[in-house]
């Protein structure tokens, strides 16, 4: 292997300023080695983010590389309000999710329905009645050709979307995909169809084979039902993030089924957990009425959001397109949006008649959906208030 | 329902911690010095003492948490549909009025967490004292429930009517205003457990959460700690890479800006930036990566031959788009390809990645392609705040997914063809 010399040079380092020994780079810049660092940990994100991204707009981002705010701006005043309700569930709703469309959705009952919708006209597409009651997982595939959904029947099953009208779609059910032996509280398709990854009340998680039903890997480690899981954006990584009754959340390694590592500083259960857009950090919303957010480079919790008045438990949480917001969906029938940097709460949204038991940003980021016990899902987007000011 | 019993590591589960929450801030409100201003409330010929009006209770959770008054409103509301506050008239009405309406705090005996689930005994004695004071003029859904114990419980039925009666002449030998006290503490509990048809109750928890025996998969490996990730050395300024990475996107996050749903069309496999590493000297690396990821995701009964494809066009000797591995991981690679399996490409593709992070990118960065698109980026958003696709219903919609056939670029299609239309 080549050995290069390392020449010990010392003088200013052009992006922090300090003096410090250099390390040459090509194009007449110094850095020293930690900016050095820095700067190729900044150019593997961007890398990363172009490489996993669907969207045109993602890659304007480099734009902004170059003006790096030092100081968190204070967001600007902006009021979100919900723009379409969709009713059609005769229930509670329990679980929705988007489809890569940015679209559709799928949205499951306590009375079995599972409903596909078309967000922008509200028309219900496809309907599927469960033969189990309290469907509390559902899942959209990556190639918006099928859907996932589990519950009280301590089972996952795939159905493939056809519009064919002579065909029932309950008769096209794929047999039963994953098998637990409590109910399905959580179920995520990973890169594609052909996988899927599941969370069950028996206290384990699991990852299935969909075209064989086979068990891939199964991950053990919590104490209690396992109520939640979210997996890591990131390209390069093979992780997920599951949290429990027992108070736990836990960062898995999906290739060896070993927890690589855990948190555990919520008070109750974690009804939710979700990835921080870029993968390095993830937020939680629990029963005690506080959601958090968990470093993983640091291995600590970082941040807690939470406020006096707010007494009821957060259901689910997910984050805006660039993380600077926090949706969680409360059992007060609230929403309440957090600023994730600042930890503070920018808006305090109503409407549900009951609580809100599912919430989830649209693939593009440019709106939110909740479902609710009071039988309806909602979706949301801001209004941007005189941005002239 | 109740409390389960202890699960592993002794840990005894606070079931619905709201409860204890919604107590303590009652006991705050009934503060003498700090708390709600009570006064007297005149009904009719008796006075009540300790009565707090709408109004009173909401301004005070406005000083007291520094919330806007909605919030309020809707916090208080929610006590009162928890049966902690009770209305003094129109007590059938569960729900918070900002004005004159005189509230009192329930007694901790009537409390959910003190007493509950509400018994089936407890309810019966309740309508039949109800039943002998109105002289059975029961209202309907009350009526109906009445009934149905009487037939559930007959065996205790003769216990059930002696302790209404007891019960309602020990009443007759208390105050007035206390009698009235106590009839609607007691209304107001059994509202809250036993709601009318169409109210909805907010006791009303999901499937029972928590450790049964029951089901329970084998836990093995439960009690074994976690292995613990090496020390990493503290960071001082944790905001930091939150910031980068919120102010990086934050310009283009669209739920900030404000920019409106448009219902793209459906998912490109490929953003534009990959065109230029197709076009460059190694087209075959992102070709080779993309084998990989499907090879990790996908279905397992194919995973035979797709490892042998891949080693066909990419890694056998003399192939039509060899990538270049290093030697050490080139070796491991192809050892491992005698056992073919989901990860055994693993290490060969977290090596191709880190090359086109290299080589690639940077060349990305100077090519006329990047230069195109930060042209076109700077007015997308501008536009879009014109355009307001929802004043009205779009006429057409966008096909669906499930409608599309399989794309040419190789993106897997779910179920092998069934159910594609």
């Amino acid at each position: 292997m080549d050995q290069t010399f390392l020449v010990n040079v010392f003088g200013s380092c052009d992006r922090c300023f300090k003096q410090r020994a250099l390390r040459p780079k090509s194009e007449q810049l110094n850095y020293c080695s930690l900016c050095a660092e820095i700067v190729k940990a900044t150019e593997g994100l961007r890398l990363s983010q172009m490489l996993s991204s669907y969207s045109q707009s993602i890659l304007c981002l480099v734009l902004a590389v170059h003006q790096v705010a030092e100081r968190v701006e204070a967001l600007g005043q902006f009021v979100m309000k919900t723009r379409r309700t969709l009713k059609g569930h005769g229930n509670k709703v329990l679980c929705m999710d988007w489809c890569k469309d940015k679209r559709r959705l799928v949205s499951s009952s306590q009375d079995g329905k599972v409903i596909v919708w078309d967000s922008f006209t509200t028309n219900k597409e496809h309907a599927v009645t469960m033969p189990c009651t309290w469907v509390m997982a559902c899942a959209y595939a990556p190639s918006g050709c099928a859907i996932a959904c589990g519950g009280l029947d301590n089972k996952c099953s795939v159905y493939p979307l056809t519009f064919d009208k002579n065909e029932n779609m309950a008769a096209k059910k794929k047999s039963s995909v994953a098998m637990h032996t409590n109910y399905l509280s959580a179920c995520s398709f990973t890169n594609s169809d052909m996988q899927i990854l599941t969370a069950s009340g028996d206290g384990t998680c699991a990852l299935w084979d969909v075209e064989s039903g086979q068990l891939l890997q199964s991950f053990h480690g919590h104490g209690a039902d396992v109520l939640c899981l979210d997996l890591a954006p990131s390209e390069t990584g093979n992780t997920f993030v599951s949290g429990g009754c027992d108070k736990k959340a836990m960062v898995w390694d999906m290739r060896s089924g070993q927890c690589v590592q855990a948190f555990e500083t919520h008070e109750s259960d974690i009804n939710s957990v979700r990835y921080y857009p870029s993968g390095d950090a993830f937020a939680s919303g629990s029963d005690d009425a506080t959601c958090r957010l968990y470093d993983l480079r640091a291995d600590r919790e970082v941040a807690i959001y939470s406020k006096e008045s707010i007494i009821f438990g957060a259901s689910s949480v997910d984050f805006s397109l660039s993380g600077r917001l926090l949706f969680a969906g409360y059992n007060d029938y609230t929403i309440n949006v957090w600023d994730v940097l600042k930890g503070s709460r920018v808006s305090i949204l109503f409407g549900h008649e009951n609580r809100v038991s599912t919430l989830r940003v649209s693939p593009d980021g440019t709106a939110f959906c909740s479902g609710s016990w009071d039988h309806t899902l909602r979706l949301g987007w801001a209004w941007a208030a005189k941005r002239e000011l | 329902m109740a409390a389960g019993s202890a699960p592993l590591g002794g840990h005894p589960r606070v079931q619905r911690p709201h409860l204890s929450k919604m107590e303590r801030m009652v006991v705050t409100m009934q503060d003498p010095d700090q708390g709600v201003r009570m006064r007297s409330q005149r009904l009719l010929v008796t006075v009540i003492p300790h009565a707090a009006n709408g109004s009173d209770i909401v301004e005070w959770l406005i000083q007291k948490y520094s919330i806007a008054e909605d919030e309020a409103l809707h916090l208080g509301s929610l006590l009162v549909q928890h049966g902690y506050l009770y209305p003094l008239r129109d007590p059938r009405r569960l729900e918070l009025r900002p004005d004159e309406t005189p509230y009192r705090f329930q007694t901790p005996y009537f409390w959910t967490s003190t007493l509950w689930p509400a018994a089936e005994l407890d309810y019966a004695i309740y309508l039949a004292k109800k039943n002998i004071r109105k002289q059975g003029a029961l209202v309907d859904h009350e009526k109906e429930q009445y009934h149905q114990l009487r037939r559930r419980i007959s065996h205790a039925w003769d216990l059930v009517m002696m302790q209404a009666r007891e019960q309602l002449r020990a009443a007759k030998q208390r105050r007035k205003g206390d009698r009235l006290v106590i009839a609607c503490q007691e209304q107001t509990y059994w509202l809250v457990n036993r709601p009318p048809p169409g109210a909805p109750s907010v006791l009303e928890q999901g499937p029972g959460r928590g450790p049964c025996m029951a089901g329970r998969a084998p836990m093995v490996r439960a009690l074994r700690a976690c292995p613990r990730p090496p020390p990493r050395p503290e960071c001082s300024h944790l905001p930091r890479p939150y910031l980068k990475f919120s102010s990086q996107h934050g310009p283009h996050d669209p739920i900030m800006s404000g920019c409106l749903p448009t219902g793209g069309p459906g998912v490109q496999l490929r953003p534009p930036g990959c065109a230029s590493v197709v076009r460059s000297p190694h087209p075959e690396n992102l070709s080779f990566w993309e084998a990989c990821e499907e090879l990790r995701h996908g279905g397992q009964a194919r995973v035979p031959a797709l490892v042998d494809a891949v080693y066909q066009q990419f890694l056998a000797p003399g192939a039509a788009r060899w990538v270049n591995i290093d030697s050490r991981t080139m070796e491991q690679t192809l050892a491992g390809l005698t056992q073919p399996h989901r990860h055994v490409l693993d290490d060969a593709q977290r090596h191709i990645y880190l090359l086109m992070k290299k080589d690639s990118y940077p060349r990305f960065l100077k090519s006329d392609l990047y230069r195109d698109l930060l042209a076109e980026a700077v007015v997308p958003l501008e536009t879009k705040r014109r355009v307001f696709p929802f004043t009205r219903k779009p006429r057409h919609s966008s096909p669906s997914p499930a409608l599309r056939p399989a794309s040419a670029s190789g993106e897997p299609v779910g179920g092998d063809g069934d159910g594609e239309t």
